[in-house]
């Protein structure tokens, strides 16, 4: 293959190589449901929604939580960031990985134990959905700001050190800059995530704080109103990409070219009062998300008036009923569609992103439709795939990998925003020269851009792992006739009265917990095969 | 696909256009064609080895056992097929309308029916067995579906907690807006909620349409919470349990008999909550053959099967409902302490389809803004 490309150039190999699978495959189970379904919705009669009061009530709530959650979220998660990738302390990847574990929960899951620990005037404010979305995001602003810190080459803050620069004046002239694109990649992000927000708005908000995913879904499923569905439907989708426009536009302005470090930066030990502060941060996060997660593990411990194993032993064992399903059942059937998750989002978001970052035209279209799917109602979409699929010979209704293929799509634009920052920031003289060295365009890539993508694939594939895992909006109601996901078997349980129902459920929580903890840690490992710290 | 990209063009989103474009000319090596089990010739009663696909809805449960034995008696295998909560399975098989996602449709409710039959969902099926249903819980089925169970929605309280602050459990729905019992209510959102709809419509029953607004102002300013779900409500909320502050719920008239079979070991004699039975509103949940199946026969035997006694029997305690079939013997614990009230309260189907974002928008306005 690298023969037929011939004489040696400095560019990266053609973009169009690496979007053609992203491109057939977005369109197939993205673009086109998506518009089979406005097409069945959109009409005269839907256009009432946009002229309602309610509607930009609705409108105007989503926007402000969104855009109080994310700065709270910055705020918050870029000490902690800085904290847990460069600063040496004990328990840092313990908390390390404690921070990323809510972000995967199903949140009908933390939501139900973080809502018990707030204090009763707290639930359904916006204070309590704002907290709330800033734990459960706090991971995307650590991963994929601390992925490209830990890479920082430290030699340009070490000269601004030397020349006498205070720590926070290195911070805000050298490391700053360097950061932006990513803090801004994960800005986005998590924006996205709160616009769309549903299942935390649902369990912490209160009938008024309503969101337009919220919205969507009532009209949807409550009210039978397709037309004012696929109209707001429309509305959050022109929403987004207003949004992924600037942002897009922002960051091709701030990307730097750098010098990576191949391997992790060694951690230093905290010197200066901003590295106490960020370490101080990260411990008070760690508590607030810790909470929650010891009050499960309580619950699935307490038995009446005693302690005991009860509740797990129930779970160990295939009961009489078709409800009661072991939990290795579900177990087993969650790691089969997060491993095909993670590979198909490995595949679309690793090429789309190479795509993005070498296209010399169109990249800007390219990038930003790849975040669309976040922004996507989940509900639109699965009613979308619902009635696209339905004709042979693409009666795909039912299909197991249906399921892994919706955890895709909302992975996908994680790992395209982890890759991206990564692949732009990789410094074209390398493959310079490399070329001048002899190598044909794909052999520079591959030693050149390969490495540094393996580092940012491994992050990308944990997160793609915990999406899926933790999902519990945009799949529960695609059809299904295996056994129920972790997730969905929990939310079965909480749907019924009596101890046995919430303490089971707290114990396939921890499962969960666990679960995505190996996970996380696992795709960590993978990440690195052989390499030796610098 | 033509008029989809002309709506894309007006809406300016040009970036997916161009995928829509690349999608274009990959349509046809992307994915396996899918199969249709073939219908095999059958006999009334018994069936060449076939498979029927049984829709249902996320709370769906049966003992296994039970599927076995009918596979091993009629040849037919019944796979059941789940997938959200009752609104989304009614919406997704009115969608699909006459191209079904499987043969048998079980556990679209009174609240939900008018709109599947306006879709034309079923393939009009009684079964025989229905004869024994009685005929209450076959109002406005237009022939269409089979009553299987029921159940109602009742306020719930918390005797124990009543018992404890001398205060005399409330008994009607005017009671709940006196000032002793002023925070004590917690309900679901009738926007979000299964349960929270089906009490708005206790209320509707109660106090008819141009009273109910002026009941909820008056619960509203007696303190009443909504909150968007019943595990919220339930599990968040209310008192038993230990993990809430009120003591009167909005939840089953099952939920005493479910407290027990839940608890932990040893079991409790009695349960901590009672039924307000005047509050309840029933909710019936039926079965239909989808109009398209494949297999209309087997299907139908499937329909049958729900209403077997050894099914009706199951149901209590696999789905904590009540049987249609009458006579059919319950389980101790829901001869004990499931409430049965005589005289549930009802709406006609039609009537709910008809008004129900109206009555709910009213709602919000009086409770929430």
């Amino acid at each position: 293959m690298a023969g037929a490309v011939g004489a040696a150039r400095v560019q990266p190999p053609p973009a169009w190589w690496f979007a053609v699978v992203p491109a057939v495959f977005l369109g197939f189970f993205f673009a086109w449901p998506l518009l089979t379904v406005l097409a069945r919705g959109l009409s005269s009669e839907g256009l009432d929604v946009l002229t309602s009061a309610p509607t930009w009530r609705v409108v105007w709530f989503t926007t402000l939580q969104a855009v109080l959650s994310t700065a709270a979220t910055l705020v918050v998660g870029l000490p902690a960031a800085y904290a847990l990738h460069r600063l040496a302390f004990r328990g840092r990847r313990v908390l390390l990985l404690l921070l990323t574990v809510p972000f995967v929960l199903p949140t009908v899951v933390v939501g139900t134990a973080f809502r018990a620990l707030l204090p009763e005037a707290w639930v359904g404010t916006l204070g309590a959905i704002v907290l709330a979305h800033v734990l459960f995001n706090l991971a995307i602003v650590i991963r994929v700001v601390g992925g490209l810190w830990a890479h920082l080459d430290r030699r340009y803050e070490a000269a601004a050190q030397t020349l006498g620069a205070s720590p926070w004046r290195v911070l805000r002239t050298v490391t700053w800059p360097l950061l932006r694109p990513a803090v801004l990649a994960a800005s986005a992000l998590v924006f996205l995530f709160t616009f769309t927000s549903f299942g935390i708005v649902l369990v912490l908000g209160g009938p008024t704080t309503t969101t337009l995913e919220v919205e969507i879904y009532r009209r949807t499923v409550q009210l039978f109103d397709l037309p004012g569905a696929a109209t707001l439907a429309v509305l959050q989708l022109v929403a987004v990409l207003l949004v992924l426009v600037v942002a897009g536009r922002l960051q091709r302005r701030l990307a730097v070219r750098q010098r990576l470090a191949r391997a992790d930066v060694a951690p230093t030990s905290p010197r200066s009062r901003l590295d106490r502060g960020a370490i101080a941060v990260t411990l008070g996060l760690s508590l607030l998300v810790a909470a929650p997660l010891l009050a499960l593990l309580h619950d699935s411990l307490r038995v009446g008036d005693r302690w005991g194993l009860d509740w797990w032993t129930a779970l160990a064992t295939d009961g009489p009923s078709t409800r009661d399903v072991a939990a290795w059942e579900s177990v087993r059937v969650s790691l089969t569609y997060a491993a095909l998750a993670v590979v198909i989002s490995l595949a679309v978001g690793g090429l789309a992103a190479c795509a993005i970052a070498y296209a010399r035209r169109g990249s800007a279209a390219l990038d930003t439709a790849s975040m669309l799917p976040l922004g996507t109602s989940a509900v639109t979409l699965g009613f979308g795939l619902l009635i696209t699929f339905a004709v042979p010979p693409f009666d795909l209704r039912g299909s197991w990998f249906m399921v892994p293929v919706g955890h895709a799509l909302v992975a996908i634009p994680l790992v395209v925003r982890t890759v991206l920052p990564v692949l732009r920031a990789v410094d074209p003289r390398l493959r310079e020269v490399a070329a001048t060295l002899g190598s044909s365009p794909l052999r520079a890539w591959r030693t050149v851009d390969l490495p540094v993508l393996g580092r940012a694939l491994g992050v990308g594939a944990g997160l793609a792992a915990a999406v899926s895992l933790g999902e519990f909006g945009a799949t529960s109601f695609l059809a299904r006739a295996d056994a129920p996901t972790l997730p969905v078997q929990i939310g079965r349980l909480l749907s019924r009265p009596g101890e046995a129902n919430v303490g089971q459920a707290a114990a396939l929580s921890v499962v969960l917990v666990v679960l995505t903890a190996l996970v996380v840690v696992a795709a960590e490992r993978l990440r690195r095969p052989g390499q030796a710290e610098l | 696909m033509r008029t989809t990209r002309t709506l894309l063009g007006s809406a300016g989103l040009a970036a997916l256009t161009l995928l829509l474009a690349a999608c274009g000319g990959s349509e046809g090596a992307a994915a396996p064609v899918g199969a249709t089990a073939a219908s095999p010739s059958a006999v009334a009663s018994s069936f060449a080895p076939t498979t029927v696909t049984l829709l249902t809805h996320d709370s769906f449960a049966l003992t296994e056992q039970l599927l076995t034995d009918f596979q091993k008696r009629s040849g037919i295998t019944v796979k059941i097929v789940t997938g959200g909560d009752a609104g989304e399975l009614v919406n997704k098989a009115a969608l699909t309308a006459g191209n079904p996602e499987g043969d048998v449709l079980f556990g679209v409710d009174n609240t939900l029916l008018s709109r599947a039959l306006e879709a034309g969902v079923f393939d009009p099926y009684v079964s025989p067995a229905a004869r024994d249903v009685p005929a209450a819980l076959a109002t406005a089925t237009d022939g269409a579906v089979t009553p299987v169970d029921y159940g109602d929605v009742c306020i719930n309280a918390d005797d124990s907690w009543f018992a404890d602050k001398g205060i005399a459990v409330p008994t009607s729905l005017d009671d709940l807006t006196e000032p002793e019992y002023k925070d004590l209510l917690v309900v679901e959102n009738a926007a979000t909620s299964s349960p929270g709809l089906a009490f708005l419509l206790a209320t509707i029953a109660t106090y008819g349409e141009d009273g109910y607004q002026g009941y909820w102002g008056r619960l509203r300013a007696n303190g009443v919470k909504v909150v968007n779900g019943w595990t919220e409500a339930y599990e968040g909320e209310y008192t038993v349990g230990g993990r809430g502050s009120r003591p009167l719920v909005v939840s089953y008239a099952s939920s005493p008999p479910a407290e027990i079979v839940y608890a932990a070991d040893p079991k409790p004699t009695k349960p901590t909550s009672s039924v307000m039975t005047s509050s309840c509103f029933r909710q019936v949940e039926y079965a239909g053959v989808l109009r398209g199946t494949s297999n209309p026969e087997a299907a139908r035997a499937v329909v049958d099967w729900l209403l077997s006694p050894e099914v009706q029997a199951d149901v209590p305690l696999s789905m904590f409902v009540l049987p249609a079939v009458e006579g059919t013997p319950l389980p101790d614990v829901f001869v004990k302490w499931a409430a049965r009230p005589a005289a549930p309260l009802t709406l006609d189907p039609a009537k709910i389809d008809a008004n129900r974002a109206a009555w709910v928008d009213a709602w919000d306005q009086v409770t929430l803004r």
